[in-house]
């Protein structure tokens, strides 16, 4: 197979991984309009989990995942409880001052516990081989990856289609109002939800870690992304959230193999044009 | 409504007021430290900072009768505006004598106009752009600059049996800087480059051009990125692209080869060779007991962040010393032409023409040493001036 | 149809005028800014970057606060503005006032051309897309390294003196005399210009865009009007900060200095002019001290700063302070 498809492979690795980063904002964004752009502090709580278990404590990698998602969801459960429940009902530049406030805390103290250096992990040493797959050389770490994230997007879409809780969140983030009137709690149906997205952003976090690295500016440069995956595949589906993500990461990928002078530029540009084709995004609502 | 004016009033004049108006005293002599302090460069001003903290414990606090004062100033990352506001209010409200630090060439070239102006000596820590010490008459640099290092490299490939490369550099300007000065000494060697990419700034996933470089089969590829997350993840693209360092010669500027980066790539990186000034693994007894203090300090490897604010102290003390504690710019950049000393990375002197750095410049590569990867020194070059501004027509 | 009289009993023209009048509390403001050339004139150079970040962050409310468009990409015309006036000056017309002219037509050009797209997309999409404008603008002016500099930023950049014979001086006295000139100058076409019936427009598309049109205002001219003078004003300012610094370089139109931009409007206050100032003014000396106390830690305190912000005072630190004001005035 000519190499090309070695390189869409990763991409598509790529694209799961921003999937995972950026699903959880989707749906809170899309239920609650809350905007949260301290979603991606979750992502880097996760991450520094992870280094923490390895480094300090001997934990093998996969063991470290479930406890990145845990805390990554208690710290956000916390957050929410405190601070942001108070702030469903200001306006969006507000809510944007308060979590940036909680950005740049996050990024402060990240610095603080774990240095500014980019943290490095050890993984073991069969996930850092590639096999030949049809002539193909495929990174063992992100077919790994790729099987995760699919099984984690086969939950998901289980419990939103197949689920009493799915079928609420649906129903909360189709028509807010409405649910409340049939007697949906959902306040505490967002409260879970948040933790679960979270939780989500924690774990793509800690498996972020050996494809795209880990320093404490984390917060805030993949925000963007995640922005762009977010808008791109329209708030509230993660069918969308799922396609943007696939269709930026390959798109970037390929972009880079084909036209490499514009390889910066080209996620921004298909952003753009996609937005302008559907401003509520590929799967979006309203 | 007057009263809460006046409030406003006042608590501003507190904040203003409570920030300056250091006085001088005729016994101190203050460095001005200009560096990036918080934001994504914060790891290399923090290796400046602790060689200059590093020096000052080991030499004192004092020299030629006169206590050395240390003045911290963030910018943040890129901001030249904020590196000049900054180098101004050292001069004008803290009344520094010295300019010190300075990772990021933008912020440099903004603070040597301050420095041109009001004559004082600025000593750049890392900054590794050629032009910089040409923007101010008082500056010196105890780092090295990107052609010294590339140039050298260049060569070195074509006279080791390198013939054809292909280059892949980070698009802004030490990337571009890095790719002409290899390139220009390469094919000076008689070299060949058969291609060439520039990766966006920043880039985080590096296999689609690590894969059209594969494509090309050149004799080694030559990839030139700034540290922090990238080294690992082009390491990482290198080993499941399957380009073979051993047979493959992957070539790169000290970055590639930085501790954290070697951590992430595992054995993958064995065989990598890179251009520095400096490695932590240096043989020289005076370089293993620098070594043991600064891990006794601070728990890390000195790296060649490290040893540029390292060296830059000794230049500002040395310098100090010779002029018997004056602190005009004039004396002291008299002081400072010519100056040579042993460093721990190696014999380095202050070239009087250019007050650039002269300096060893070595080729390491990637060995296994008990159970750590290490750049370990296998060939070098000497007295190495800085080649851009030797071809200057001035 | 003679004039109609509101219910309160005063026509509209009599409403405008009472608003364009000057209070006292505005001209106690504009005293004030000039205590720093008394009081702190060794931080003139950081009160003249204040000034031209108070410019900026004026342009961003006139189309956020007043019109309702959010942008993450307004740095694209500071930076436009700003290499302007960086070019002209290299290449050897370094004369500050013409500059600024300069500057102003090619970011009002850009302005225009751009405003045909955003006057066609609301929330998030809008968002994304002037983010999306401001990335792309900066990879462009990187790749555009012989024109622009590059990384290493545009150098040669020599401004003559203000009128052939005030210098700009070490100390800043001419830098922050020139930025506050132009600040006030600009300020004053601004308050005209929302204490018009235009002005009302842009607040009533703010509320509610559907409605305009039915009252005979169109949305979409209304937008790229305000747009593209606010393009204007912000490459004004990056003018000034060229010229004032002699410096510029890609942070100038980056996604940094436009996110800072539109925190420090939320943290001021939107929507009422004097906000935006007041919140350059408190941000950037906040980030001063900070960074003076603690370099490598202020984001930490930033943070606290803008949580408690949004905590205490609602519509910020202007809306605050009115409210503390109403009821100062209802207790004496």
């Amino acid at each position: 197979m000519p190499p090309v498809f070695g390189v869409l492979f990763d991409g598509i690795a790529y694209g799961m991984l921003l999937f995972l980063l950026s699903v959880g904002l989707s749906v809170t964004l899309g239920m609650m309009n809350f905007v949260n752009l301290a979603h991606c502090s979750f992502a880097m709580v996760g991450g520094y989990v992870t280094v923490t278990l390895m480094n300090a404590f001997g934990w093998p990698f996969f063991a470290t995942l479930p406890a990145a998602f845990i805390v990554a969801a208690a710290v956000s459960v916390v957050l929410e409880r405190v601070f942001f429940r108070r702030f469903y009902r200001s306006s969006d530049l507000e809510q944007c001052l308060l979590t940036i406030g909680i950005v740049f805390i996050s990024i402060a103290a990240a610095a603080y516990i774990y240095g500014t250096t980019n943290q490095p992990v050890q993984l073991p040493a069969y996930l850092h081989r590639s096999i030949d797959i049809a002539g193909l050389n495929l990174a063992v770490y992100r077919i790994v990856l790729i099987a995760i994230a699919l099984a984690i997007t086969a939950l998901l879409v289980v419990t939103i289609e197949k689920t009493r809780f799915g079928a609420q969140v649906r129903a909360a983030v189709n028509n807010q109002r409405m649910a409340r009137g049939l007697g949906i709690n959902v306040d505490a149906l967002f409260a879970i939800t948040f933790a679960l997205g979270s939780g989500l952003a924690g774990l793509g976090g800690a498996l972020a870690i050996e494809i795209i690295g880990l320093d404490p500016s984390f917060a805030l440069t993949y925000l963007i992304y995640v922005l762009i995956v977010v808008s791109v595949g329209g708030l509230g589906s993660i069918f969308g959230s799922f396609a943007a993500a696939m269709v930026l990461g390959v798109a970037d990928v390929a972009g880079k193999y084909y036209v490499p002078a514009f390889g910066a530029f080209l996620i921004y540009l298909v952003m753009i044009v996609l937005l302008m084709w559907r401003p509520t995004g590929l799967f979006g609502r309203r | 409504m007057q009263k809460f004016f006046i409030g406003v009033a006042g608590l501003t004049l507190a904040l203003l007021g409570g920030g300056g108006g250091a006085t001088k005293a005729e016994d101190t002599v203050k460095i001005g430290m200009i560096s990036e302090y918080s934001g994504q460069f914060a790891d290399t001003a923090a290796q400046i900072d602790n060689g200059l903290k590093l020096y000052m414990k080991q030499h004192g606090d004092s020299v030629a009768g006169k206590k050395i004062e240390v003045i911290r100033k963030d910018t943040g990352g890129i901001a030249p505006d904020v590196a000049k506001r900054l180098a101004q209010e050292l001069v004008v409200r803290d009344n520094a004598d010295i300019f010190g630090g300075f990772s990021l060439t933008p912020n440099a070239l903004a603070a040597a106009d301050i420095s041109a102006e009001a004559k004082k000596f600025m000593v750049v820590m890392n900054a590794a752009t050629a032009i910089i010490t040409t923007k101010s008459p008082y500056i010196a640099r105890t780092s090295s600059t990107t052609p010294q290092l590339n140039y050298i490299l260049g060569q070195w490939a074509a006279k080791n049996g390198v013939k054809t490369v292909y280059t892949m550099v980070s698009d802004y300007g030490p990337g571009i800087d890095a790719e002409t000065w290899f390139q220009t000494g390469f094919k000076e060697g008689g070299g060949t480059i058969i291609g060439s990419v520039r990766f966006p700034v920043a880039n985080p996933d590096f296999s689609a051009f690590i894969q059209a470089a594969k494509d090309k089969n050149p004799d080694a590829i030559y990839i030139w990125i700034p540290g922090g997350t990238q080294p690992a993840a082009v390491g990482k693209a290198l080993a499941e692209r399957g380009v073979d360092p051993s047979k493959t010669k992957v070539l790169g500027q000290d970055a590639l080869g930085d501790e954290t980066a070697l951590k992430s790539m595992g054995d993958a990186a064995l065989g990598i060779i890179t251009v520095s000034d400096y490695d932590y693994s240096h043989k020289s007894a005076m370089n293993q007991e620098f070594v043991k203090a600064f891990n006794d300090e601070f728990h890390r490897n000195p790296d060649f962040f490290a040893i540029g604010g390292y060296d830059g102290t000794h230049l500002i003390y040395e310098t100090l010393k010779k002029t018997g504690g004056k602190t005009d710019g004039d004396s002291l950049i008299a002081a400072a032409k010519g100056m040579a000393w042993e460093s721990p990375r190696g014999p380095i002197s202050i070239d009087p023409e250019t007050r650039d750095i002269i300096q060893t410049v070595y080729i390491r590569r990637v060995q296994k040493v008990g159970d750590k990867l290490q750049n370990i020194e296998f060939d070098k070059v000497e007295n190495v001036k800085d080649p851009a501004k030797a071809r200057m027509t001035h | 149809m003679t004039s109609a009289t509101a219910a309160g009993g005063i026509s509209p023209v009599q409403y405008l005028q009472a608003q364009n009048r000057w209070r006292w509390s505005e001209i106690a403001f504009w005293l004030a800014t000039l205590l720093p050339f008394v009081l702190a004139p060794s931080y003139l150079v950081l009160a003249s970057q204040i000034a031209i970040t108070a410019l900026f962050v004026l342009s961003l409310d006139l189309i956020l606060g007043f019109s309702g468009i959010v942008s993450l990409g307004h740095a694209a015309y500071f930076g436009i503005g700003a290499y302007t006036a960086g070019l002209l000056s290299k290449y050897g017309w370094g004369e500050p006032l013409t500059g600024l002219v300069a500057a102003a037509i090619a970011a009002g050009l850009f302005g225009y051309v751009t405003s045909f797209i955003v006057a066609r997309f609301r929330h998030l999409a809008l968002i994304m897309i002037t983010l999306g404008i401001g990335l792309v603008l900066q990879e462009a002016a990187n790749s555009a390294g012989w024109l622009t500099g590059g990384f290493d930023g545009l150098q040669g950049i020599h401004t003559w003196p203000l009128f052939g014979k005030i210098r700009f001086d070490l100390y800043g006295y001419t830098a922050y005399s020139y930025a506050l000139a132009v600040l006030f100058l600009v300020f004053l076409v601004a308050r005209r210009l929302i204490h018009s019936p235009f002005g009302l427009a842009l607040r009533g598309i703010r509320e509610n865009g559907l409605r305009m049109p039915a009252i005979g205002a169109s949305v979409h001219a209304h937008i790229q009007t305000i747009y593209t003078i606010a393009a204007i004003i912000a490459g004004i300012a990056g003018a000034v900060l060229a010229e004032t610094t002699e410096t510029v370089s890609l942070e100038a139109l980056g996604f940094q200095r436009s996110a800072d931009v539109l925190v420090m409007l939320i943290l001021g206050g939107t929507g009422r002019l004097y906000g935006g100032l007041i919140g350059a003014a408190v941000y950037m000396v906040a980030r001063d001290q900070f960074s003076g106390i603690n370099p490598q830690y202020w984001y930490f305190w930033i943070g606290l700063l803008l949580i408690g912000v949004v905590m205490l005072l609602p519509n910020g630190i202007l809306g605050g302070l009115t409210v503390l004001a109403r009821r100062l005035k209802v207790s004496s």
